[in-house]
């Protein structure tokens, strides 16, 4: 419900401190940075000028041996898209498959290693890049991953997953979550590429024993046939091919060998099951589901992994496989599974959804989605938790801007894996296109490095392919590659661009920190250049970067580029855990790191006195995903939003005294400025939908539409019926509200536009009926707290009207037909704010952030209430009831500036915090029905 | 056009304002019966009885055993103070079967099949620590479930009704007869128990529906046609009798030119309930108090609810609660009348009757002369609407509130919302301790 960026202020603790900076109209981490093309007279939401698509997409391609870099499909379709969507010409494809193609990261060693008689499968972990042009003003998140195919060259055929977009921001912002979810896919894929190449391997093996039994019965014949004591050609011929086939017959054994010791590190990672079929797949599909099962459990090394194969008829095969090019390859789909390609599929498809939208939209959502979670108490009331549970917990947020300082410690460092990547604003603003990346990966436990060495899940027979083949997936292992294609920054002075280029690694700070911290990383660094010549480099870059890696310790040269061998190193750990207790989170900003080098650039962190801005009063800082830092009710506590700046204390009079009186009027037109500018402007600029802000979790996409609606019908719902009020407030006091109506999709509209007014009574209770045709009973409305109800002229019809008169005195009765409302007085302020029929909002989805903002505030207060002591329990055993109940209706007019009806609302909502509160985890709580005995009125239009 | 008084939805006095919908049953719920401080089973139709928690709502035990409905439930735990309080239930069924149950297990402890006809009353006699089971036949038994010693057949409709009489003696009602039993101890056994035919009362002109004893010296009976009688403990002899509950004529507090010819149905007794002072009956769908010292009727409410009142129940603070065919429950106040001679009357005797006014006159003359002796009178004072059918029973437990049941086959908690608000803040606190959450980490 915080998820309205114009609505809700988030305000952190440093800005407390910061008296001097007057009046920041936003706290930085919702302001929407400022756009670099400003200058051209565009504005944020119109694209950016040189990309040749319009909106992100995500492409498959592969270099094929054949052909070279070759797109395979793009999500969304082309056709799909259409005109306005992806690149509209093939060409554009096949060049940016040429590009994402041309940084192939990694010499996938095959073949026979000196030493080994046999060829080695590698495990290879998948690479990440990130690629930018600003030719075609485009990005790429560029995941590279290879797959197995018996018929490819040293067997592995290169592949590679990119998220292109034109924002460069937003590549480098949601890296993580994009490296996650590539991961994801790309597991997913690679799981059913070893399945297939597994069952090719049977198929092979049948074949070469059949060839061989042929062979060898061939060889007697001729042995028999020929007493002559010398050998024809022919019968040599023939014995050549029979040890050809054996020794085929034995690397291909080994082979399977191999495959089927995958190592199955990943699968033993917490909540790692890239079979999982998230998506809802099928699950009849039996054949699959035993994989996935065995699979899921799979101690390493069983045998009976892939035994599933289906009766084969083995053929007889040429001993030498031509890996020739006039055959054709496998499609990406015969190459894995096709279970598991659909599910694939389905994976990008998901990513696609959840990465569509705007930058800022994205990290806001992250922002109160990170918020919510903390409101553990009282999130449930009016927000959809499900969607809260559903991230993974693994997943951490880039920028680590954590809101309270002092509860940064150590686990902070320890927890976050993955590379970060931060950038600044700065390198945004002169648009010089190599962006620093900083990485850190997870500080391993410290028993965790020594899993490369003895992997004990692995069958013994298993250990020496392991060995060799972790260990150089870790040189391989996951490597950022920043691309620069400079091209921009002839427009750009010199000095300009080198000061704009804050983050870039000086060449001395902490240069010993990157080098520990790689070493338990497995990170490589490439910094990989399309320029013809250097000079078009900037040259800080090329000053800062390659000698940063230079100097360093651990430098492995061996492949001719920049490139960092991690090696374990057990010294530095300790030493490196030393420092990430002291260190604070230090912002990365521009200003602070180019002169003074600070040694900390590697935990982008806010600095306490840190300024957010720079001088020239430039925001830029971008808004930064923040770490959630507590959990429980501290965190709660922690996590209400808070507009002027009462963050700490969180004084419940300064809170609300403010609101209800003062500013109210002003709030609301800046609000309703602000959010319909916004939303004028983004459907001026693009009059094709596609890069309005989309929902942010794919999971909540119908939700998202759902809200949308909702909040238009609200809106028409308060403008065209006068008595709104009374009957907003009878849902929020949870008296069930009746939509009583001859049509169904009538109703359903009405009971849709207040739906966004009802607290949930629980984590999973659905308090929302949409349509019910018999009568009612007290059950229903234990249950249910906003219900269609069909009005009919038959004999039926009459009972369900005479249950209604009946249990009058626990509903509203709203008549969608003759348009009136039967329900008790409403005499608050709250309401009328939450829903003024003058409201300047036009948008369903603006309004209904206006709702929910005013209802977290709601929320807050029914906190504040709910878990003050002395409000509901006497302070000494003397005290007689009255005077609490004295103290309690105090602090409710007084202190949370509640008039009249507001009080119940804020006492039921409390009731239902309490309920929830002590709820027993495994206990279904009874629903209990609470009501008032207070008169109700017939309103009219 | 309903004549019953109404309330409307303001009912300040009202405390009731939370309800638990308790679900379970598959059938008419008709016996609620109080377990201890915090439980108590309800039965019906189904067979089926269940335990349930009445702070929580909690369903704690479903007992099966019975393949008929339920025909009587009583209480039956263990006096003895040495061992630790024994909560037993005995239920009676239409299946000819008697069990005893287990509170504390949930468990069926014995099972008693040797009925010859359905038992309709249970009663347990804690002083000599025996019980009785009522049907064509009254049977004696003691704690281990031996059969002490029957009567002969008495009749095929059987004992409607037992009460426990001073001087180890028991009324039966055995259709419009009173039949007084008196157990006696055998002359060879110790555990031995005789049971003896004393007397047979045959006042009442219709059969007896309800029989309850007021204190040691008095008990009432009510019969179908309207008659109550209040009989002397010790000797059996008619006290007093009232017999034409609807006769206005008899109560010239009311309005005495009223005569309607109604139907035995709405005059029958079907419940009565006492303390000290009065008897509260329950007749056809009115209340009547009946004070026993001064042998008549003091207040009444003749149309307290739209259909028969079926279970009414004395509070201790002059309210008293009854429950009807109609499917709701109301909480009346017994309330001494203003002397004021302007007083209206209340709306609930024009309304019912249609023609108030023409009698007005009549009513306040009446009243003139009833001006020396208080008067009472039987105030609305709120009313509980859930069920959706007849509300069968209710069951009153002070503090926690009041259960009902129904033919709608659920059972309401109704509670006093404030309290249990409380009560939950006391509970929030307490596992916020717990948990530690008040600590500041």
């Amino acid at each position: 419900m915080i998820s309205a960026p114009d609505v809700v202020a988030f305000t952190r603790e440093e800005e407390l401190e910061d008296e001097l900076y007057s009046e920041p109209p936003l706290p930085e981490e919702y302001s929407v940075p400022l756009f670099p093309f400003a200058s051209h007279g565009a504005n944020p939401w119109a694209k950016v000028a040189s990309s040749k698509f319009t909106r992100d997409f995500i492409l498959i391609s592969e270099f094929s041996e054949q052909v070279g870099p070759q797109p395979l499909l793009t999500i969304p379709d082309d056709a799909k898209v259409g005109c306005g969507g992806v690149p509209a010409a093939g060409g554009d494809l096949n060049y940016f498959s040429l590009r994402i193609m041309s940084v192939d990261y990694q010499a996938s060693f095959v073949g026979h290693p000196p030493g080994s008689a046999y060829p080695k499968l590698n495990f290879v972990e998948d690479s990440k890049v990130v690629l930018g042009d600003s030719k075609e003003g485009a990005f790429a998140y560029v995941h590279h991953l290879t797959l197995y195919d018996l018929e490819a060259r040293g067997f592995v055929r290169p592949f590679c997953m990119a998220y292109i977009s034109a924002d460069e921001h937003k590549i480098m912002q949601q890296f993580q979550e994009l490296s996650a979810e590539f991961s994801k896919a790309s597991e997913c894929l690679k799981t059913g590429n070893r399945k297939a190449f597994a069952n090719e391997l049977e198929k092979k093996l049948k074949d070469l024993d059949y060839t061989r039994t042929v062979l060898h019965n061939e060889t007697e014949i001729q042995k028999k046939a020929n007493d002559k004591g010398y050998y024809t050609t022919q019968a040599i011929e023939k014995a050549n091919e029979l040890a050809s086939v054996e020794k085929s017959i034995i690397e291909h054994q080994d082979l399977l060998k191999q495959i089927r010791s995958y190592p199955y590190r990943k699968l033993k990672e917490s909540d790692f099951h890239p079979y999982e079929p998230e998506c809802g797949l099928d699950q009849a599909n039996a054949g699959c589901d035993q994989d996935l099962t065995t699979s899921d459990l799979a101690e390493p090394g069983e045998t009976h992994l892939y035994a599933h194969v289906p009766s084969y008829t083995p053929k007889l095969i040429k001993a030498k496989s031509a890996k020739c090019f006039d055959k054709k390859l496998k499609t990406l789909e015969e190459l894995c599974d096709i279970y598991f390609f659909t599910q694939t599929l389905d994976q990008l498809h998901q990513i696609e959804r959840t990465f569509r939208g705007d930058v800022c939209y994205l990290l806001t959502d992250q922002i109160s989605r990170s918020l919510l979670k903390q409101q553990s108490v009282t999130n449930f009331l009016f927000e959809d938790v499900s969607f809260l549970d559903e991230k993974p917990p693994e997943k951490q947020y880039g920028g680590c801007q954590g809101l309270s300082q002092d509860a940064i410690d150590r686990k902070c460092s320890e927890e976050s894996p993955a590379p970060k990547v931060v950038i600044s604003l700065g390198s945004y603003k002169s648009s010089v296109e190599s962006v620093p990346i900083k990485m850190e990966q997870e500080i391993e436990d410290p028993q965790e490095p020594k899993m490369t060495e003895s992997v004990t899940f692995e069958h013994q027979e298993n250990l020496d392919y392991l060995d060799a083949d972790i260990k150089g997936s870790i040189s391989s292992g996951e490597s950022i590659e920043v691309l620069g294609t400079e091209k921009s920054a002839s427009g750009l002075t010199k000095s300009e661009s080198q000061a704009s280029l804050p983050v870039s690694p000086s060449p001395q700070a902490g240069r010993s920190k990157v080098g520990s911290r790689r070493t338990v990383s497995e990170d490589s660094i490439e910094v990989l250049s399309t320029c013809p010549s250097e000079s078009l480099i900037p040259e800080d870059f090329k000053a800062s970067y390659p000698s940063a890696i230079n100097e360093e310790p651990y430098v492995d040269d061996e492949e001719g580029g920049l490139r960092f061998t991690p090696k374990l190193n057990p010294d530095s750990t300790d030493e490196q855990e030393d420092v990430s207790k002291q260190e604070t989170l230090v912002q990365v900003d521009s200003a602070c790191c180019i002169g003074k080098e600070s040694p900390n650039f590697l935990e982008p962190v806010p600095d306490l006195g840190q300024k957010p801005c720079d001088e020239d009063g430039v925001v830029r800082i971008p808004p930064q995903p923040y770490r959630p830092t507590e959990q429980g009710l501290r965190g709660s506590f922690g996590g209400f939003p808070s507009h002027d700046g009462i963050s700490g204390g969180l004084l419940p009079y300064e809170l609300d005294s403010r609101y209800l009186t003062g500013n109210r009027e002003v709030s609301k037109s800046s609000l309703d400025e602000c959010s319909d500018s916004t939303s004028y402007i983004s459907s001026a600029a693009s009059t094709c939908s596609d890069r309005t802000p989309s929902p942010a979790h794919p999971a909540c996409q119908a939700s998202e539409r759902h809200k949308k609606k909702a909040g238009q019908n609200a809106l028409r719902f308060i403008r065209q019926y006068p008595f709104a009020h009374p009957a907003i407030y009878s849902l929020l006091s949870g008296r069930t509200l009746i939509v009583l109506g001859e049509e169904e999709a009538i109703v359903k509209k009405l009971v849709t536009a207040l739906s966004i007014f009802v607290p949930n009574c629980g984590v999973y209770a659905k308090p929302v009926k949409h349509w019910v045709t018999s009568p009612l009973h007290v059950v229903d409305f234990q249950k249910w707290k906003l219900i269609g109800l069909q009005r009919m002229v038959s004999p039926a019809g009459v009972n369900v009207l005479h249950a209604l008169s009946r249990y009058s005195r626990y509903v509203s009765i709203l008549d969608a037909d003759s348009k009136t409302l039967r329900c008790p007085l409403y005499k608050g302020t709250l309401v009328s704010r939450l829903a003024d029929h003058r409201t300047q909002i036009k948008r369903g989805s603006t309004y209904y952030m206006h709702v929910q903002s005013v209802l977290t505030q709601l929320c807050s207060k029914a906190f504040l209430f709910t878990f003050c002591h002395h409000l509901h329990l006497p302070i000494s055993e003397r005290e007689p009831e009255e005077s609490v109940v004295n103290r309690r209706m105090n602090f409710l007019k007084l202190q949370l500036g509640l008039a009249n009806e507001d009080i119940k609302i804020v006492l039921y909502l409390a009731e239902l915090l309490k309920l929830q509160y002590i709820q027993e985890p495994g206990q279904r709580v009874n629903p209990l029905l609470r009501f008032d005995y207070v008169p109700s009125f017939l309103y009219k239009i | 056009k309903s004549s019953v008084q109404t309330i409307g939805e303001e009912q300040i006095q009202n405390p009731y304002t939370e309800l638990l919908v308790l679900k379970g049953h598959q059938d008419i719920v008709r016996f609620l019966v109080q377990i201890d401080d915090c439980r108590f089973a309800s039965a019906g139709d189904d067979g089926i009885i269940f335990l349930w928690n009445a702070q929580t709502g909690e369903k704690l035990f479903e007992l099966h055993g019975h393949t008929h409905k339920i025909t009587a439930i009583a209480p039956f735990s263990s006096s003895d103070a040495s061992e630790e309080k024994n909560h037993l239930i005995l239920t009676a069924s239409a299946d000819r079967t008697v069990i005893v149950w287990d509170c504390t297990s949930g468990r069926q402890v014995q099972k008693v099949s040797c009925f010859h006809s359905t038992v309709k009353c249970l009663t347990v006699l804690q002083r000599l620590d025996v019980w009785l089971s009522g049907g064509s036949d009254l049977c004696v038994w003691n704690r281990k479930l031996d059969l002490l010693c029957k009567t002969s057949h008495l009749t095929d409709a059987g004992i409607s009704a037992l009460v426990e009489l001073p001087k180890n003696c028991v009324a039966a009602a055995v259709g419009r007869e009173l039949i007084i039993f008196r157990l006696i101890a055998s002359n060879d056994g110790s555990e031995g128990w005789n049971v003896l035919e004393v007397k047979r009362l045959v006042d009442h002109q219709d059969n007896i529906l309800s029989l309850v004893s007021v204190n040691d010296l008095t008990f009432v009976t009510g019969s179908h046609v309207g008659e109550l009688i209040v009989w002397d403990a010790f000797d059996w002899t008619k006290q007093a009798s009232e017999c034409n509950f609807w006769d206005s004529s008899v109560h010239p507090d009311t309005q005495s030119e009223i005569k309607l010819s109604q139907s035995p149905n709405e005059t029958s007794v079907q419940h009565l309930t006492s303390d000290e002072e009065c008897v509260f009956a329950a007749v056809g769908k009115g209340i009547y108090v009946y004070n026993l010292q001064m042998k008549r009727v003091i207040a009444c409410q003749r149309t307290a609810h739209d259909s028969s009142v079926l279970h009414i129940e004395k509070l201790p603070n002059r309210q008293l609660i009854s429950c009807s065919e109609d499917g709701s429950v109301r909480i009346w106040e017994l309330r001494e009348k203003q002397q004021l001679p302007a007083e209206p009357v209340p709306t609930g005797f024009f309304n019912m009757w249609g023609f108030g006014r023409a009698n007005k006159q009549a009513n306040q003359a009446a009243k003139k002369m009833q001006e020396n002796a208080p008067m009472y009178f039987l105030e609305l004072v709120g009313d509980l609407i859930g069920h959706s059918s007849a509300v069968q029973m209710f069951l009153y437990f002070g503090e926690l509130g009041l259960a009902t049941c129904s033919a709608d086959h659920l059972i309401i908690l109704w509670k006093n919302g404030g309290r249990e608000s409380r009560l939950r803040s006391l509970t929030l606190f307490q596992k916020l301790a717990q948990n530690g959450d008040l600590q500041l980490k």
